[in-house]
C-alpha cells in the first residue's frame, strides 16, 4: 500500500493544481502492488480487511516455506540415513485441523461485518442509474432529470489532454462528495460489471435484473473504473470517469446538464419533471 | 516350465508392433490408451501454450501488437482483431483443462496406474476405454475447427471466455456464426469422453481389485481418481444441460437464458459453476494423488495418516460441490447466500491444510533424495500453498469485490492449476516415466527444466496478484500505461517458461535416443506400490496371476 498511495497522492497533487487542495486521484499507478487508496468508508475496510488478511496468508505461506526448508535440511539422504517408519500423531493431526478452523472463524468474523456494510443500502440521498451497453455506458439520475453518456476518449486526445488513456472518458460523470449515493446497475445487451476500485465497487450489470450498490465518497478528487465482466470485442474499452466535486459544483453540473436544480434533499417532495423512469425502481427482488 | 507353457507365455505377452496401426486405433489395452492420453495432452499443452504465448506477448506493452489488424503473428490465422484475442483467452483456457490436464491426468496416468496399482489385469471395460480416448481427438477437432470457422460476424472463432457465459455466448450481436456451436458440440464430445472414462474407473476400482487390496489399502493415487471420476459424473451431465440450453437458445428459439424471454442469465452461471467448481477439484485431486506417492517413495517412508489423506480427498469432492456461487460474488446474489457461500468456501481449507502437513510429515523424520519427481513435488507442495492462501483471500466476498474478475484472480488460478496441476502432471511423468518407457531421463536436463520451469512460472504469475490488486481487469487486450510494468515482467517469465518447454522437449527425445534401461523399480525400496513389482515397461497384459497384498505391503 504504502508506495502506491504516496505515489497516487502525489500523482493527485499534481493534478489538483487548478485549486482543489485534497483532491485524490483514483488509479493505477505505476509499479502498483496493492489496492487502490481508498475514497469510501467501505474501500478503507476492504483495504484494511486485506492487510489482515495478507499478513495471515503470508505467515501461513513462510511457516509451511520454513518446515519444508527444515525436512530438506534435516531428513535428507546424507543427513538423515535410516528413514523413521512413524505414520501417526494423533496430537499434531488434532492441532493442524483445529488451528485452522480458529484461523478460518477468525476471518470469518472480520469477513461478515463487511458484506453486511457493502450489501445493507444505508438511506440514500441521490440514485444513480448505470446502465451498461455494448461497449460504453450511460448514467442517469432519475431524480434530477440527468441523462448522459460516457465513451472512452480517444488516445490522441487523452495524451493531448495529459489524460490516462483507457481510463477517460469524453463524459466523466460528476457525483457530490459526503453523499451516499445508491447505484442501480443493469444492462442492455450483454453482462458487463460496473466497478470503481477506489470506492471499493463492483456490481454486473445484468439484462432484466436492477443490481444494486453504494458508495459515499469522502474526498473530492477523479475516480477510473473499468468494466470488469468480459463482454465481447471491446471489453478494455468502456472504462468509468468519475469526479467527485463539491454539492455546489455537482448542482451547478446538473443545472448545465438541463437537470433540475433541485438536489433531492431541499426539494425532495417535488416530482423530477424529466425523470424517464419512476423514481427509484424495485431492487433485485433476492435483497 | 516346459516348452508349451513358455511358448504360450510368449505368445500371450506378444507386444504388438509400434507401428502396426491396429495396435492404437483398435486398442483396447489400457496402457497404450494412457500413453495416447498422454501423447494427445503433450500435443493439446503445446498448442495452448502457444495461444498463451500469443496473450503474453500481446499484453508485454500496452497498445495492440500481436492482435492488430494484419499482425503477421495472428493474420495467418485469421485472428488479428480485439475479437482474436478473445478468441485466444477462450482457447487457451478449455484446451489447457479439457484437452491438456484432464488427459494426463484422468486418462493418462489414471489409465496406466489404477490397474497397475490395484493388480488388475486392464480396465472393466477395455473396449469403453477405447471410445473414452477417441472421442477426444473428435472433441478437439471441433474445437479447433471453431477457432477458424465465422464466430462474430466474419471474424472467425468463439470469445467468450471458457466459462462461455450467456448471454454473450448466446447472442446474434457478438457470436452469430458457428463456431460458439462446433465448441457446444465440440464439449459435449469431450464431457461424454469423460464421463464414459469415469464410469470405467469406478467399475475397476470397485470390482477389480487384487485378493486384498481393500478400499483401505489402496494407493492414495487411486483414492484420488476414485473422488475425481465421482465429481465427473455427477457435474457433467450439468455442464452437459448447460450447453444443451445454450444450444437451444441459439437455434431453437428457447429462451433458457434470455431476460427478455423469461430467462435469466445468472442461472446459466449456477448451472456452469455447478459443474464448474467440481471441475477446478477434478483437475488438482489426481495432482495430489501423485504427490503423495512421490513424496512418500522418496521420503523412503510411509504416508503420514493415510486414512486422514483419502477422506481429506473425499471431503475436498463433497465441499467442491456446495461452493459454486463463490465465482459469482458479484451478480447481486443477496447477503445471506454470500454469506452462506464465504463460509462453505473458506472450510475447503481445512481438509486442504490437513494434505499439506500431512505431506510434509511423511516427509518429517524421512531420508529424503531430491530426484526429478521429488523437486516438482516439493515445487507443488509450496507453490499450491501459495495458491491456496490467495483462495482463502478470494473466499470472502467483501475483498472479492475489489479483486472479482481482475488479475488476482488469474494470478491465484494459475498458481493452483498451472503451477499445481501442472507440476504434479510434470512430477508424475517424471515418476512413472522409467517404467512406462522403460528408459531412465537425462537427470541433468530434467533438473535444468524443473528449475527453468519454476522461475519462469513464478515470474509470469507473481507479479499477476499486483496487476489485481491494482484492479487490472481480467481479459484485456490493452491496458493502461500504469500496468505496463508488471505486465512486461510477466511476459518476460513466459519466455523464461517457453525454454523450460523446450528443455522438456529435448529431455525427452534425448531419452529415447540414448535408452538407459531402467530396470523393474529405479526408486528404490521407497517404492512399494504394485508397478513396481512389474518389468519396465510392463507385460502387455499384467497380473494374469492376481497378486495377492497383504496387510503391510500396501500405500
Amino acid at each position: 500500500m504504502k508506495r502506491g498511495a504516496l505515489f497516487a497522492a502525489v500523482l493527485g497533487g499534481v493534478f489538483s493544481a487548478a485549486g482543489a487542495a485534497f483532491a485524490m486521484v483514483g488509479a493505477p499507478t505505476p509499479r502498483g502492488y496493492a489496492l487502490q487508496e481508498p475514497a469510501t468508508a467501505v474501500m478503507r475496510d476492504i483495504v484494511d480487511f486485506h492487510t489482515l488478511l495478507l499478513w495471515i496468508i503470508v505467515a501461513i505461506s513462510v511457516f509451511v516455506l520454513a518446515l519444508l526448508l527444515w525436512v530438506i535440511v534435516r531428513y535428507n539422504r546424507r543427513a538423515n540415513p535410516t528413514p523413521k517408519k512413524f505414520t501417526h500423531n494423533m496430537l499434531v493431526e488434532v492441532i493442524w485441523t483445529i488451528v485452522p478452523v480458529l484461523i478460518l472463524v477468525g476471518i470469518a468474523w472480520k469477513s461478515f461485518p463487511l458484506i453486511y456494510l457493502q450489501e445493507r443500502i444505508p438511506e440514500a440521498e441521490l440514485t444513480l442509474k448505470v446502465t451498461g451497453n455494448s461497449w460504453r455506458w450511460d448514467f442517469e439520475y432519475p431524480d434530477l432529470g440527468v441523462m448522459m453518456t460516457a465513451n472512452l476518449l480517444d488516445e490522441a486526445t487523452a495524451d493531448a489532454e495529459g489524460r490516462p488513456y483507457l481510463l477517460a472518458t469524453d463524459a466523466p460523470l460528476l457525483v457530490p462528495v459526503d453523499t451516499t449515493v445508491r447505484v442501480l446497475v443493469t444492462s442492455n445487451d450483454v453482462i458487463h460489471s460496473f466497478a470503481v476500485p477506489a470506492f471499493g465497487i463492483k456490481e454486473d450489470a445484468i439484462q432484466g435484473r436492477v443490481n444494486e450498490t453504494w458508495f459515499n465518497v469522502e474526498r473530492e478528487g477523479v475516480f477510473y473504473g473499468q468494466c470488469s465482466e468480459l463482454c465481447g470485442v471491446n471489453h478494455a474499452y468502456m472504462p468509468v470517469e468519475i469526479h467527485a466535486v463539491t454539492r455546489a459544483e455537482f448542482d451547478a453540473w446538473v443545472v448545465a446538464q438541463g437537470g433540475s436544480i433541485a438536489s433531492a434533499e431541499t426539494e425532495a417532495p417535488a416530482p423530477p419533471p424529466a425523470a424517464v423512469e419512476p423514481a427509484t425502481p424495485a431492487a433485485t427482488p433476492t435483497r | 516350465m516346459t516348452a508349451e507353457t513358455a511358448h504360450a507365455h510368449d505368445a500371450h505377452d506378444h507386444r504388438p508392433s509400434l507401428y502396426d496401426w491396429k495396435r492404437w486405433v483398435y486398442s483396447t489395452n489400457h496402457k497404450d490408451i494412457g500413453t495416447m492420453y498422454l501423447i494427445f495432452a503433450i500435443i493439446a499443452g503445446l498448442i495452448g501454450g502457444a495461444l498463451s504465448g500469443l496473450i503474453r506477448w500481446e499484453l508485454a506493452e500496452p497498445g495492440v501488437q500481436v492482435f492488430a489488424e494484419g499482425s503477421a503473428m495472428t493474420a495467418w490465422l485469421n485472428l488479428d482483431s480485439n475479437h482474436g484475442y478473445n478468441v485466444a483467452v477462450t482457447m487457451h483456457g478449455l484446451v489447457m483443462i479439457f484437452f491438456m490436464v484432464m488427459p494426463a491426468m484422468i486418462g493418462g496416468f489414471g489409465n496406466w496406474f489404477v490397474p497397475l496399482m490395484i493388480g488388475a489385469p486392464d480396465m472393466a471395460f477395455p473396449r469403453m476405454n477405447n471410445i473414452s480416448f477417441w472421442l477426444l481427438p473428435a472433441s478437439f477437432t471441433l474445437a479447433l475447427l471453431s477457432m477458424v470457422v465465422p464466430g462474430n460476424g466474419d471474424f472467425p472463432g468463439f470469445g467468450g471466455g471458457w466459462t462461455l457465459y450467456a448471454p454473450l455466448s448466446t447472442s446474434p450481436a457478438h457470436h452469430s456464426g458457428p463456431s460458439m456451436d462446433l465448441l457446444i458440440l465440440s464439449l459435449h464430445i469431450a464431457g461424454a469422453s469423460s464421463i464414459l472414462g469415469a464410469i470405467n474407473f469406478i467399475t475397476t476400482i470397485f470390482n477389480m481389485r487384487a485378493p486384498g487390496m481393500t478400499l483401505h489399502r489402496m494407493p492414495l493415487f487411486v483414492w484420488s481418481i476414485l473422488v475425481t471420476v465421482w465429481l465427473l459424473v455427477l457435474s457433467l451431465p450439468v455442464l452437459a444441460g448447460a450447453l444443451t440450453m445454450l444450444l437451444t437458445d441459439r437455434n431453437f428459439g428457447t429462451q433458457f437464458f434470455e431476460a427478455a424471454g423469461g430467462g435469466d442469465p445468472v442461472m446459466y452461471q449456477h448451472l456452469f459453476w455447478f459443474f464448474g467448481h467440481p471441475e477446478v477439484y477434478i483437475l488438482i485431486l489426481p495432482g495430489f494423488g501423485m504427490v503423495s506417492q512421490i513424496v512418500s517413495t522418496f521420503s523412503r517412508k510411509p504416508i503420514f495418516g493415510y486414512l486422514g489423506m483419502a477422506y481429506a480427498m473425499v471431503a475436498i469432492g463433497f465441499i467442491g460441490f456446495i461452493v459454486w456461487a463463490h465465482h459469482m460474488y458479484t451478480v447481486g446474489m443477496g447477503l445471506d447466500l454470500e454469506a452462506y457461500f464465504i463460509a462453505a468456501t473458506m472450510v475447503i481449507a481445512v481438509p486442504t491444510g490437513i494434505k499439506i502437513f500431512s505431506w510434509i510429515a511423511t516427509m518429517w523424520g524421512g531420508s529424503i533424495s531430491f530426484t526429478v519427481p521429488m523437486l516438482w513435488a516439493i515445487g507443488f507442495i509450496f507453490l499450491f500453498t501459495v495458491g491456496g492462501v490467495t483462495g482463502v483471500v478470494l473466499a470472502n466476498s467483501g475483498v472479492d469485490t475489489a479483486l472479482h474478475d481482475t488479475y488476482y484472480v488469474v494470478a491465484h488460478f494459475h498458481y493452483v492449476l498451472s503451477l499445481g496441476a501442472v507440476f504434479a502432471i510434470f512430477a508424475g511423468f517424471f515418476y512413472w516415466i522409467p517404467k512406462m518407457s522403460g528408459y531412465r531421463y537425462n537427470g541433468f536436463l530434467a533438473g535444468l527444466q524443473f528449475w527453468i520451469m519454476f522461475i519462469g512460472v513464478n515470474i509470469i504469475f507473481f507479479p499477476q496478484h499486483f496487476l489485481g490488486l491494482q484492479g487490472m481487469p481480467r481479459r484485456y487486450i490493452d491496458y493502461p500505461e500504469a500496468f505496463s510494468y508488471w505486465n512486461q515482467v510477466s511476459s518476460w517469465g513466459y519466455v523464461i517458461t517457453a525454454v523450460g518447454v523446450l528443455v522438456f522437449l529435448v529431455t525427452l527425445v534425448e531419452m529415447f535416443i540414448v535408452k538407459r534401461r531402467a530396470g523393474d523399480n529405479p526408486w528404490g525400496e521407497g517404492a512399494t506400490t504394485l508397478e513396481w513389482t512389474l518389468s519396465s515397461p510392463p507385460p502387455f497384459h499384467q497380473f494374469n496371476e492376481l497378486p495377492v497384498i497383504k496387510p503391510d505391503t500396501h500405500h
